[in-house]
C-alpha cells in the first residue's frame, strides 16, 4: 500500500540507483521517477490543441479590439467587413449584448465590493487596450483577420489612468458610474500590532512593488465550439484550465442549459493561471455558434493574447516588520494595493488575499496587520498567475527579513533560524489563522547551505569587496513556505469564494483487471496521467501500464473542480487513492466469499488477497474484477460492481517549503547579474515521482527568475501597453537561464493520507526573493536597499550610482523605456 | 501559385495563396497539425521544422518559399516507427511538461546536433536560444541534448531522411 511507501528511502534508491529507475515493481510505483506516459504522443506530434480541430463546414472568428484605453464608443458599424470576400458575419457588441450576459466574477472578498458589469464585447465604453468591440465570422481565419481593419469604430477618448495611486485619488474613473476606482478594502488583524510595534527595538519599513507580468502559456488561448444535430446541444472545446468550472459559468452567462453544454480541455499547452478562467471570446463562441449554427473556431494571436488574457501581480506592498534588538520578530505589518485592472475576471479579487495569509511566512510573531485595497486602472485584467498571492507575499516578507537581519547586524539566515517555526513545533498555528501541517525548516535549511558552500561564498564576497572588485558577489536567501492544496470548502466560504474546494475521482475495474481512473483535475503539462496511474497502481496492486486516466471532458468525467493553486495531487490525487481504497475494500468483499473466508481474515498485498493463515487460498484483484463483471456469484446483497467514487473535500491546506539560495554576479561597471548558482532544497512531502517535482521545481524557479531578472508588462501614461509583443517582453530562453541545483527533504504532510504536498507553485513563490535579494546583496555596500523588478542591467548600475554625481541625476529622471519608473525606490529605511 | 513540397516523405502539389505561410500551409492544408503556433513574432521557435535538413521557423517562411523543398515535421522524425534519439532523449530527461513548445525544440536540438555533434552546455543553450519553453526552466532539455550527444555521436544524423516516397497531388 503507498502510505506505507518510504517515499524518501526510495528517493535514495534512485539517486544511488539509476540503473533501475524503469524496472518494473508492481507494488511499487509511488517514488519512482517513472517516465511519462503522456510523452509519447508530445514527442511526435499527435497532439490534440484547441486549434488542431477542424471541423466540416468550420467558421473562424477575429475580435475588432480597442487600440484606445479608455473611450466610449459612440458609433460601431461593421458593414464594410461583411462586403469583403469570405466574411459570413460581423456583430457589434450592442447587436450581441441581450444574448453574451457579463463575464463572471466568483470571489467577492468583500459584501460592499464594487463590482462593475464587464460584457464579453463592449457596448458603449472600452476601458483597456485590447477589449473587443465587434466580431468578424468569416471563412477562414485569414478573411476573419482581414475584415477587422474595415469595421469603423468612433472612440471618443476619455483619459486613461495606468497607475494605482493616481487611480486611488479617484481624478479619473474608470468606471465612471461607481464613483469610484476603489474596488474593496480587505482587512485582516491577528493580534494587536500597534502593541507589538510600541513594544519593539527595530522598525524596518519598505515598500516593494510586484510589477506586472504576463503568463505566457506556450499555446495561445483557443476555443472551438461545436453545435450537435440536435441544434440545443454544443460542445466546447477550449484551451483552458477548469472544463468544469467554465461549463457551469457559461451556462449562468448566457443562460444556456448546463445539461446542453459540454466542455473539454484537450490536450492544453500550459497554463500557470492564465487559463483559469472563463473569458469573452469562450462566451462570444459559444453564443455565435448558436446564433449560426455552425462550428465556430477563434485562435488568439500572442500579441492579441497580451491584451486579451490575464496579468499578473501588479501590487504594490507597504511593509512593516518590528523587533527587538536581539532579533526576535514582534510584529508585521502589510498595505496592499492590488491592480485589478479594468474588470474583475474569475478570481481577480481573491489573488492577493490568497496572499495575505502568508506574509508571516515561516515566522513565529504576535502580530500581523493586513490591509488589501484593489484598484481599478485602464489596464487588461489582473487574475491568477502561478502563485497568484504567495509569490508576491514571499518576496515581501522573505526581502524584508533580510533588511532586519542588516539593520540588527545579524546573518539574514541566523535571524530567520532564530524566528522560525521549530520542526518539533507542527502543527502550529500561524499568526494569521492558518495550522501548517509540517515542515523542517532546520533540515531543508541546513542542506541548503551545504549545497551551497554558503560559508565558503561568504567569505569570497568579503574578499571581492575587499578588493573592489569591479564584479560583485551577492547572495540571496528565500526560506519559503506556502499553502497549496486549495482547499478545504469551509475555508474559501469563509472567504466567500463561490465555490467548494474538493476533488473527485473514480475508478473502473473492467473485466479484464485492468482499470479506468476518472479524475476531475485536469492537467496542461503537469504529468497527471503518470502520476494517477502511480497512485492507483499501488492502490489496487496493479501494473503501472494498466492504469488509464481519463480527464477533461465533462461528459466523460462528469465532477471535477480543475487544476490550479497546487491542488492536484494533494485533493485530486489523494482522492485517487481514496476512491482506490473502496475498490479493495467492496473487491474484499467478494474475495472473502470466493476463497469462502471470513473479510476480516483477509489480507490483501501487491493486488492479491489472501486468507491470513491459508497462503494458498488467494485470489487476485483482476480475478475479483472478473467474477464481478460476471456476477455469478458475489455475496448477497451486493450490487455488481467494484467500481468506487471518491470525493475529497481536504480538511486542511498542506504547506510545502525550502530553502533556496542563489548567488550573483553583478557587474557594477556595466549593471549586469549573472546568476552564478542557484540551489533549491524543496520539501514538498512524500513525492509520487521525483522526475516530475524536479522539473515543476525547475520551470517555478526559471519563472520566479523570470520576474525577478527579465520581465515586466509596461504600460505608457495613455495606457498603452508598450511592451505589447514577444519582441518587448524578455520571456527568458534557455541562455538566460542557470543551471539549478536540486534537492529535497521529506517531511509527510498529516493533511492527506499519502503525507504529499503540492509542487507546482512553490519554485516561483521561492525564487524571486532569492534572485533580488541576491542583486541587493552584491551592491549593498553602494548604499542600495533595494532594485525595481526586473533588475535589469541600467536599474541595477542607476541604483549603485544613484548618489553619483552624474548618476544621481539621470537616475532621478527615470526613463520612458521602463514607464518613467524611478529605478531605485525605497520608502523609509530603518527608522 | 503552384508549389511543389515534400512534407514528412509524402510529395504535395498544391495551389497556394503567395502570402500563406509555411505553418499555416502544413497545419491547414495538410492536417500536420504537430507542428504547432506559439506566437505572431517569431520569438518562440514552436513551429520550427526542418527545410532540407536546416532548421527554420515555418511561421517566417511562406508556402511559396517552400517549393521544390524537403520539409520534415516532428510528425515525420521517427523513421520505421523508432524515435530519433533526440525524441527519446525527451522522454527520457524528463526535457517536456505541457509539450506545446517540444516539437520545435526537438526539430532546433536535431539541427543543432547535426552541426555540432558534442556540443557543451552553454553551446546547447545558445544554439536553442530561438525557442521558448515555458515549463522546464530549460535544465531537462538542455540535459537530453548532452545525453544524446554523450550517448551516441551518430544519433545526430539527419533526420530528413524519411523512407519511401509517396505521391499525393491536390
Amino acid at each position: 500500500m503507498s502510505e506505507e511507501v518510504d517515499a524518501g528511502l526510495v528517493a535514495e534508491q534512485i539517486r544511488e540507483h539509476p540503473e533501475q529507475i524503469d524496472q518494473p515493481d508492481p507494488t511499487k510505483h509511488v517514488g519512482k521517477p517513472l517516465r511519462r506516459k503522456e510523452d509519447a504522443r508530445l514527442i511526435t506530434g499527435r497532439t490534440r490543441w484547441t486549434d488542431n480541430i477542424n471541423l466540416p463546414g468550420l467558421l473562424h472568428l477575429a475580435m475588432v479590439r480597442s487600440p484606445m484605453a479608455h473611450a466610449r464608443i459612440t458609433r460601431v458599424d461593421v458593414s464594410p467587413a461583411l462586403e469583403r470576400p469570405g466574411v459570413l458575419a460581423a456583430f457589434s457588441g450592442a447587436d450581441l449584448a441581450d444574448q453574451l450576459g457579463v463575464l463572471p466574477c466568483a470571489w467577492p472578498v468583500t459584501a460592499d465590493m464594487v463590482h462593475p458589469d464587464h460584457h464579453p464585447l463592449a457596448v458603449d465604453e472600452v476601458r483597456h487596450v485590447g477589449e473587443a468591440v465587434a466580431v468578424i465570422v468569416a471563412r477562414d481565419r485569414y478573411a476573419a483577420a482581414d475584415a477587422i481593419e474595415s469595421v469603423e469604430v468612433d472612440y471618443e477618448p476619455l483619459p486613461a489612468v495606468v497607475d494605482m495611486e493616481a487611480a486611488l485619488s479617484d481624478e479619473v474613473l474608470v468606471h465612471s458610474d461607481k464613483g469610484t476606482n476603489k474596488a474593496f478594502l480587505w482587512p485582516f488583524d491577528g493580534g494587536d500590532y500597534d502593541a507589538a510595534k510600541a513594544r519593539a527595538d527595530v522598525v524596518v519599513k519598505r515598500r516593494y512593488v510586484q510589477q506586472r507580468l504576463i503568463p505566457n502559456a506556450m499555446e495561445p488561448r483557443a476555443v472551438v465550439v461545436e453545435p450537435l444535430t440536435e441544434g440545443d446541444e454544443y460542445t466546447v472545446y477550449s484551451a483552458t484550465q477548469i472544463p468544469h468550472i467554465l461549463r457551469l459559468m457559461l451556462a449562468l452567462t448566457t443562460g444556456m442549459p448546463e445539461h446542453k453544454l459540454r466542455v473539454i480541455a484537450p490536450d492544453v499547452g500550459g497554463g500557470f493561471g492564465s487559463k483559469l478562467n472563463v473569458y469573452a471570446e469562450e462566451v462570444i463562441a459559444l453564443v455565435l455558434a448558436r446564433k449560426l449554427g455552425r462550428p465556430v473556431k477563434w485562435t488568439e494571436s500572442r500579441s492579441e493574447g497580451y491584451q486579451a488574457t490575464i496579468h499578473g501581480r501588479d501590487q504594490i506592498q507597504d511593509i512593516e516588520i518590528a523587533a527587538t534588538r536581539d532579533g526576535a520578530i514582534l510584529g508585521l505589518s502589510v498595505d496592499l494595493k492590488a491592480d485589478m485592472g479594468a474588470y474583475l475576471q474569475l478570481v481577480t479579487p481573491g489573488i492577493p488575499i490568497l496572499g495575505a495569509f502568508m506574509y508571516n511566512a515561516i515566522y513565529k510573531m504576535d502580530a500581523y496587520r493586513f490591509r488589501c485595497t484593489g484598484v481599478f486602472t485602464t489596464k487588461t485584467p489582473t487574475d491568477a498567475y502561478r502563485g497568484a498571492g504567495r509569490p508576491e507575499a514571499t518576496y515581501a516578507i522573505e526581502r524584508i527579513v533580510t533588511e532586519l537581519a542588516h539593520e540588527l547586524g545579524m546573518d539574514p539566515v541566523e535571524l530567520r533560524r532564530k524566528n522560525w517555526i521549530r520542526h518539533e513545533e507542527f502543527p502550529y498555528t500561524t499568526v494569521a489563522g492558518l495550522t501548517y501541517d509540517s515542515g523542517n525548516y532546520e533540515a531543508a535549511t541546513a542542506r541548503a547551505t551545504e549545497l551551497f558552500g554558503y560559508d565558503q561564498l561568504r567569505r569570497e564576497q568579503a574578499e571581492r569587496r575587499e578588493r573592489q572588485d569591479p564584479v560583485q558577489l551577492g547572495i540571496g536567501i528565500s526560506t519559503y513556505t506556502e499553502m497549496c492544496g486549495l482547499a478545504p470548502s469551509r475555508v474559501l466560504g469563509s472567504l466567500s469564494y463561490g465555490a467548494g474546494g474538493w476533488e473527485a475521482a473514480s475508478i473502473r475495474m473492467l473485466p479484464t483487471g485492468k482499470v479506468e481512473v476518472v479524475t476531475g483535475t485536469t492537467p496542461h503539462g503537469q504529468g497527471h496521467v503518470t502520476a494517477w496511474s502511480q497512485i492507483a497502481g499501488d492502490a489496487l496492486g496493479v501494473p503501472f501500464e494498466d492504469v488509464s486516466v481519463i480527464c477533461g471532458d465533462t461528459q466523460s468525467s462528469p465532477q471535477g473542480m480543475d487544476t490550479y493553486g497546487s491542488r492536484s495531487l494533494v485533493v485530486g490525487g489523494v482522492a485517487v487513492h481514496l476512491a482506490a481504497q473502496r475498490v479493495v475494500e467492496k473487491a474484499r468483499k467478494v474475495a472473502a466469499h470466493l476463497l469462502e473466508a471470513a473479510e476480516g481474515d483477509m489480507e490483501f498485498d501487491g493486488g492479491t488477497f489472501s486468507v491470513r493463515g491459508s497462503p494458498d487460498a488467494k485470489t487476485t484483484i483482476q480475478e475479483v474484477a472478473l467474477a464481478t463483471f460476471a456476477a455469478h456469484n458475489l455475496p448477497e446483497g451486493m450490487e455488481p460492481t467494484i467500481n468506487a467514487e471518491a470525493v475529497l473535500d481536504p480538511e486542511n491546506f498542506s504547506y510545502p517549503h525550502g530553502t533556496h539560495l542563489c548567488a550573483v554576479e553583478v557587474d557594477t561597471e556595466t549593471g549586469r547579474t549573472r546568476i552564478r548558482s542557484y540551489v533549491a532544497v524543496d520539501d514538498v512531502g512524500n513525492v509520487v515521482n521525483p522526475l516530475i517535482v524536479e522539473g515543476q521545481v525547475h520551470g517555478g524557479v526559471a519563472q520566479g527568475i523570470a520576474q525577478a531578472l527579465y520581465e515586466e508588462a509596461v504600460y505608457d501614461p495613455d495606457g498603452n501597453l508598450v511592451t505589447g509583443t514577444m519582441v518587448d517582453y524578455l520571456v527568458p530562453a534557455a541562455p538566460d537561464l542557470p543551471d539549478f541545483t536540486t534537492d529535497r527533504t521529506e517531511t509527510p504532510s498529516t493533511s492527506n493520507p499519502l503525507g504529499v504536498k503540492g509542487v507546482g507553485e512553490a519554485g516561483t513563490i521561492a525564487s524571486t526573493p532569492a534572485v533580488v535579494g541576491a542583486v541587493v546583496d552584491a551592491i549593498r555596500h553602494f548604499g542600495v536597499t533595494d532594485v525595481r523588478m526586473p533588475c535589469t542591467p541600467e536599474r541595477v548600475w542607476r541604483a549603485i550610482h544613484e548618489h553619483d554625481s552624474d548618476g544621481g541625476e539621470r537616475g532621478a529622471q527615470g526613463t520612458i523605456a521602463y514607464g518613467g519608473q524611478q529605478t531605485a525606490t525605497t520608502a523609509g529605511g530603518a527608522e | 501559385m503552384r508549389i511543389e513540397v515534400t512534407v514528412d516523405g509524402v510529395r504535395y502539389s498544391d495551389e497556394v495563396e503567395p502570402r500563406l505561410l509555411l505553418v499555416h500551409y502544413l497545419r491547414d492544408r495538410l492536417g500536420k497539425v504537430g507542428t504547432p503556433i506559439g506566437c505572431d513574432t517569431s520569438n518562440c521557435g514552436a513551429c520550427t521544422v526542418l527545410i532540407d535538413g536546416a532548421s527554420a521557423k515555418s511561421c517566417s517562411v511562406l508556402a511559396v518559399q517552400a517549393d521544390g523543398v524537403e520539409v520534415t515535421t516532428i510528425e515525420g522524425l521517427a523513421t520505421d516507427g523508432e524515435l530519433h534519439p533526440v525524441q527519446r532523449a525527451f522522454r527520457e530527461q524528463h526535457a517536456l511538461q505541457c509539450g506545446y513548445c517540444t516539437p520545435g525544440m526537438i526539430m532546433a536540438s536535431v539541427d543543432l546536433l547535426n552541426a555540432n555533434p558534442s556540443p557543451t552546455d552553454e553551446e546547447i543553450r545558445h544554439g536553442l536560444e530561438g525557442n521558448l519553453c515555458r515549463c522546464t526552466g530549460y535544465q531537462n532539455i538542455v540535459r537530453a541534448v548532452r545525453s544524446v550527444a554523450d550517448g551516441d555521436p551518430v544519433a545526430a544524423e539527419t533526420a530528413a531522411g524519411a523512407a519511401g516516397t509517396a505521391e499525393v497531388t491536390a
